[in-house]
């Protein structure tokens, strides 16, 4: 009962605000989603409690879905350690985010399908992580594709908005494909999608082959390798990033809630969820460190000289969520759901602050135009040095105390360096480049919004719709509480439940909820200067970019103006973009013309029904007169067609 | 009553054309009797369906109601009856009438009397398809619904309306006329038309076999339609009038899927067995082909009737896929398709009542004027995308899980349907629906009327009840699909 409620809450909210929003009006929508969501999270919190800690969990079936032969699968709520992790997660964020824009979206006429499309992104998100089954899982994560789609495309009007939403959906439905087949092949080799059944069952299909296609194939590693296609779609990773930049067209306490906090880290929830399967397909871990550290390194190095605002942060994430993978590729779970756990605190603080900010640049968000606002909105400024402070991990090492990235992006780049294969050594390398990546691009960030001198007020190469610095102030106090709020997770979350997570209570705190087969987190056996590493990456990030932003502003103009090849490469997002349109976009498009015109047209229509249709319609036009006819002679005709069948079977019947 | 409610389904449509017939009066007045009469038989109609349904026993496999008089003599006779398979298209069937009417009330305005004449006639027959458990009497319902459909589209269609009727006649007749050649070849072997008779007792040779199979292929292919004889669809779909569309979507492609499951598979098992690879094949070619031809349309109509065929293409690779998962979700793709193109094309009717035309550039920016109707659109169009809650998603799952163990490769292809969908659906409602309003033309769009609500409404939860909660289809089917399976691997064995 309290678990339903927890679930359905804001999809009973979102159904009210978006049926009867006009009716009701603006500020009881936003009011009415809110409340059902602060609701939710509370009984998340008290979930949180009641399964992590005290070791409640459960299974509560609600009622049938599919049922089709041995092929069923039931809407059930799971709520185990993992799940609780999730819920506070995702409607801890949720309702701030809630809260947050009934400010942020106060002159938006179309605030209650705002609204109504947040709650239902919460519900299908709650829908997703609840899961017991594959199938559920896959209701969710369709779902909340949904939602991202809406709410990016949620400014319809404008044109760069619709494509960035119809990329979003389609490029998660290439990755949807893979999971669609991944649980085709659960199906066909366990004969349940049942959680538990599979999870079982899995140990005893080790190292076992099936024909995929025409090849024999280990039946683990395949089931696990399509399913994270589906996991590189949804948190975007390497191939299937793109969207993530362009979907931050959408408003921005849509990026914090979905686009950093919540639905892009379903990837890293169902790796964790599934690595009973993992645990025993040591190929397909592998490649998800390899492409987690990839991803980790490639997204920061993009991140690097992206000007507008909020893109920093998308990069960020989609760095961030690669360091998830990494970890959870070398089977360091707990590290994985840690730092997912403690990123969507800071995450969405720096996206919300960044919100922040663009509402008090009157939505400007070109780093370029900004500068020195510190002074003018100092309770912004601090909350992004917050959330910059936890995002680059800064703490002390020695003591071990520190910001919440401190805790777990350190604990991941450690998982590697232990691992101690050549994909684990793989991955220390590439998150240790990125954790220096991110602190110069975070520090370039911040010191370019906040410090130097202010360079707005100019107007845009002469359009004069500048904005003065005297007009930029702290917004209202629906935008700053939440702030708060997020920045007290970023600085205690670590500290407060790193022993939970990956150290010494972990696996009273998991209960068997994810695998956490070789015992990481251990400091202990760790060589000082891996320890220290990443701190001393984060100092010299910073340095470089106080020396480049701040003692010499004038230096990445002129850079930039020269334009070096790496440069160029890494402003343009190592081409992806363009390889995908060369590759794929264009040429389908072509083809389908192709198919329509020569296919359709010219074989099929020219040796078929066109050629045959020209001689009958000359001999018929006389005879039939279609414009002009009356109807009556058709159903004349009709009756005399049924007349002669049966005359004809009578006939025939009369034969032997 | 109910010993001769199939009958009485079948028929009522064809007395209420009757008393319109007989009406006289202006031609103002006959319309609205026309109309009225309409509207009331198919809705007694789908009541005396809803009724069949809640008395049908699902636990059973043999068929129900049945009726059975003399007719031709010589084992041809006037046998009816239904199993978990067909009684759910008599449903759908009444279930879509009405709302056809509804969306004829004002958009035809010629010649309205003989418009409801040649829909409940379509009513009939179509129901005959269904219910009918003799062959020649099934060819008779078969074969006649195309009369009242070349009419629908020949009198009351668009500009180019004698090419798109013509072309839909040549392609089904060329196709029934050799299924009539396979029906006689089966008679003469047998000595029967009785289909029960016929699928409890006859075993065709296997060479027989192939013949009869092709034979019943080329008209069901052809019906369906499948990948390459599909050509006529797209043609009849924009030259018909709106609820014409919805019935050539909605119920009469269905007839294709229908046979193969009444005929092709249970009568011809080892031919079916033969043949599977090719059904896969040319199921593959449709989703991908027709999908990728949808992407490049411009005309809302067209665009919609390419993607019905790479729908039926799920339908296919199911049914021939033989197993429990794959019959079913073939039959559920059926069905939840006729709900979701039905209400599609209804969409691009609303449209194209306000505007008269269809073409996708005209449109852009209706969301502003138009809230509802977008957000309509909206689930219906996630509908078609087969997203999971919808019943698309339902039909398509478990027919590629059916299909997986069968093929991996066939479901490999059949799976880039899933992202091909969501592009040329999106694609399609992005430049109708979103954008800046700038054709000034569009400025005085009105929003849905309580008309349209009353026929949206229903259709709208049907497809997510039928999304949420399958198994209201499963419980009905998975009897005479479970039988219809195990006999045609017993067949393959014996």
């Amino acid at each position: 009962m309290l678990y339903a409620a927890l679930v359905f809450l804001p999809i009973i909210a979102s159904a009210i605000a978006g049926l009867f929003g006009r009716f009701i009006g603006a500020r009881a929508c936003e009011l009415l989603t809110t409340v059902a969501l602060f609701v939710s999270c509370a009984l998340s919190i008290y979930a949180f409690y009641d399964v992590a800690i005290l070791g409640h969990a459960v299974i509560v079936p609600l009622w049938s879905w599919i049922d089709s032969g041995d092929f069923s699968a039931d809407w059930t709520i799971r709520v185990d350690t993992l799940t609780a992790v999730m819920l506070v997660v995702v409607t801890g964020v949720s309702s701030l985010v809630h809260l947050y824009s009934i400010g942020y979206m106060h002159d938006d006429p179309g605030r209650p399908r705002f609204f109504s499309y947040l709650s239902f992104f919460t519900f299908a998100m709650l829908m997703l992580v609840t899961a017991n089954n594959f199938l559920q899982v896959f209701f969710g994560w369709e779902g909340v594709g949904l939602a991202s789609y809406l709410l990016i495309g949620f400014w319809y009007k404008r044109p760069s908005a619709n494509e960035a939403a119809l990329k979003a959906f389609v490029v998660n439905r290439v990755g949807d494909f893979g999971f669609a087949l991944g649980i085709f092949a659960i199906f066909y080799v366990f004969k349940t999608l049942d959680f538990n059944a599979v999870f079982t069952a899995a140990p005893a299909m080790a190292g076992k082959t099936f024909l995929f296609g025409s090849w024999h194939v280990d039946i683990l590693n395949t089931i696990c390798f399509l399913l994270f296609i589906g996991a590189m779609g949804k948190s975007a990773q390497l191939g299937l990033h793109t969207w993530l930049p362009d979907a931050m067209e959408g408003p921005t306490p849509v990026s914090a809630l979905i686009h950093a906090a919540t639905m892009v880290t379903a990837g890293v929830f169902l790796v964790c969820r599934c690595s009973p399967l993992y645990e025993h397909a040591p190929t397909a871990l592998a490649f998800v460190t390899f492409i987690g550290a990839t991803t980790a390194f490639m997204a920061a190095s993009i991140g690097l000289f992206q000007n507008d605002i909020k893109r920093v942060i998308a990069y960020s994430t989609c760095s961030q969520l690669g360091y998830m993978f990494a970890a959870a590729g070398v089977s360091a779970y707990g590290a994985a759901m840690f730092h997912l756990f403690t990123h969507a605190f800071f995450k969405a603080l720096l996206f919300l602050a960044a919100g922040s900010v663009i509402t008090a640049m009157h939505h400007e968000q070109d780093m370029r135009k900004m500068g020195g606002l510190a002074r003018a909105i100092p309770f912004t400024w601090a909350m992004m040095l917050i959330g910059n402070l936890a995002l680059t991990g800064v703490g002390i090492p020695i003591l071990g105390i520190g910001t919440a990235g401190f805790y777990s992006k350190d604990s991941i780049i450690n998982a590697t360096f232990l691992a101690g294969t050549p994909m684990g050594t793989y991955a220390f390398v590439l998150t240790l480049l990125a954790a220096l990546m991110t602190s110069f691009y975070s520090w370039r960030q911040f010191l370019m919004t906040f410090h130097g001198r202010y360079r707005g007020g100019e107007g845009h190469h002469g359009h004069g719709h500048g904005i003065k610095l005297e007009d930029v102030h702290e917004p209202a106090l629906t935008i700053l509480i939440p702030l708060g709020v997020l920045a007290v997770g970023a600085l205690i979350a670590g500290g407060l439940f790193a022993h939970y997570y990956i150290g010494v209570d972990a696996s009273g705190f998991w209960r068997g909820a994810v695998a956490v087969a070789y015992g990481h987190g251990g400091a202990a056996e760790l060589p000082i200067w891996v320890e220290l590493a990443p701190l001393v990456l984060t100092i010299v990030g910073f340095a470089v970019a106080y020396y480049y932003y701040i003692l010499h502003p004038d230096l990445p103009a002129k850079m930039a103006a020269r334009g070096g090849m790496l440069y160029t490469f890494l402003y343009n997002k190592w081409y992806f973009d363009e390889l995908y349109a060369f590759l794929v976009v264009r040429p389908a498009m072509r083809f389908g013309r192709l198919l329509w015109k020569v296919g359709d047209g010219l074989i099929i229509d020219g040796l078929g029904p066109d050629g045959v249709a020209a001689r009958v319609l000359d001999a018929t036009r006389g005879a039939v007169r279609l414009q002009s006819g009356y109807v009556y002679h058709y159903a004349f005709a009709m009756l005399i067609g049924v007349v002669a069948l049966a005359t004809y079977f009578v006939v025939a019947g009369g034969l032997p | 009553m109910m010993s001769h409610i199939l009958s009485i389904i079948i028929f009522l449509p064809l007395l209420a054309a009757l008393a319109i017939l007989v009406t006289s009066g202006s031609e103002e007045t006959r319309a609205t009797t026309a109309r009225w009469v309409a509207i009331g038989a198919t809705t007694v109609d789908f009541a005396l369906a809803l009724i069949l349904w809640a008395n049908f026993d699902g636990a059973s496999s043999a068929f129900q109601f049945q009726e059975q008089y003399a007719w031709l003599g010589n084992g041809i006779s006037y046998h009816l009856g239904v199993d978990g398979i067909s009684i759910l298209f008599i449903v759908l069937t009444g279930g879509l009438m009405p709302f056809c009417i509804l969306a004829s009330w004002e958009s035809i305005k010629a010649r309205v009397a003989e418009y409801m004449i040649a829909f409940l006639v379509l009513e009939t027959l179509m129901m005959g398809v269904f219910a009918a458990l003799d062959l020649f009497l099934f060819y008779v319902f078969f074969e006649g619904g195309l009369i009242p459909m070349f009419l629908i589209i020949g009198v009351w269609g668009g500009k180019r309306r004698v090419y798109a009727s013509f072309k839909f006649f040549l392609y089904t007749m060329l196709g029934s006329l050799l299924m009539l050649l396979a029906m006689l070849a089966m008679y003469f072997y047998a000595g029967t038309s009785d289909i029960v008779t016929l699928l409890n007792t006859a075993h065709f040779p296997v060479a027989m076999q192939s013949f009869l199979w092709f034979g019943f292929l080329a008209s069901f292919a052809v019906k369906l339609p499948m990948w390459p004889v599909h050509t006529w669809l797209p043609d009849a779909h924009v030259e018909a009038p709106t609820a014409g569309s919805v019935i050539l979507a909605g119920i009469l492609l269905k007839m294709g899927g229908y046979g193969f499951l009444r005929f092709s598979l249970p009568m011809f098992a080892s031919a079916s067995l033969h043949f599977a690879p090719l059904i896969f094949t040319l199921s593959v070619m449709a989703i991908i082909y027709t999908s990728l031809v949808a992407l490049v349309q411009e005309d809302m109509k067209k665009l919609i009737a390419y993607t019905s065929i790479a729908h039926m293409g799920f339908v296919t690779m199911g049914i021939f896929a033989l197993t429990q998962q794959g019959v079913e979700g073939g039959i559920f793709q059926m069905l939840s398709h006729g709900v979701v193109s039905g209400a599609l094309f209804l969409c691009v009717g609303v449209v194209y009542d306000r505007m008269h035309t269809r073409e996708i550039a005209f449109y852009g920016g209706i969301v502003s004027r138009m809230p509802w109707y977008a957000a309509v659109f909206m689930l219906f169009t996630m509908g078609n995308v087969g997203l999971p809650g919808t019943s698309g998603f339902v039909g398509e799952i478990t027919s590629m899980t059916g299909a997986y163990g069968v093929s991996t490769w066939t479901a490999l292809f059949a799976a880039t349907g899933v992202i091909l969908s969501a592009v040329y659906a999106l694609t399609l409602y992005r430049r109708v629906v979103f954008g800046e309003l700038v054709n000034p033309k569009l400025m005085a769009i009105t929003d849905l009327e309580m008309r349209e609500v009353y026929i949206f409404a229903p259709l709208l939860i049907g497809t997510v009840w039928l999304g949420l909660q399958p198994g209201a289809v499963f419980n009905i089917t998975q009897t005479s699909v479970d039988h219809l399976v195990s006999a045609y691997h017993a067949a393959l064995g014996g």
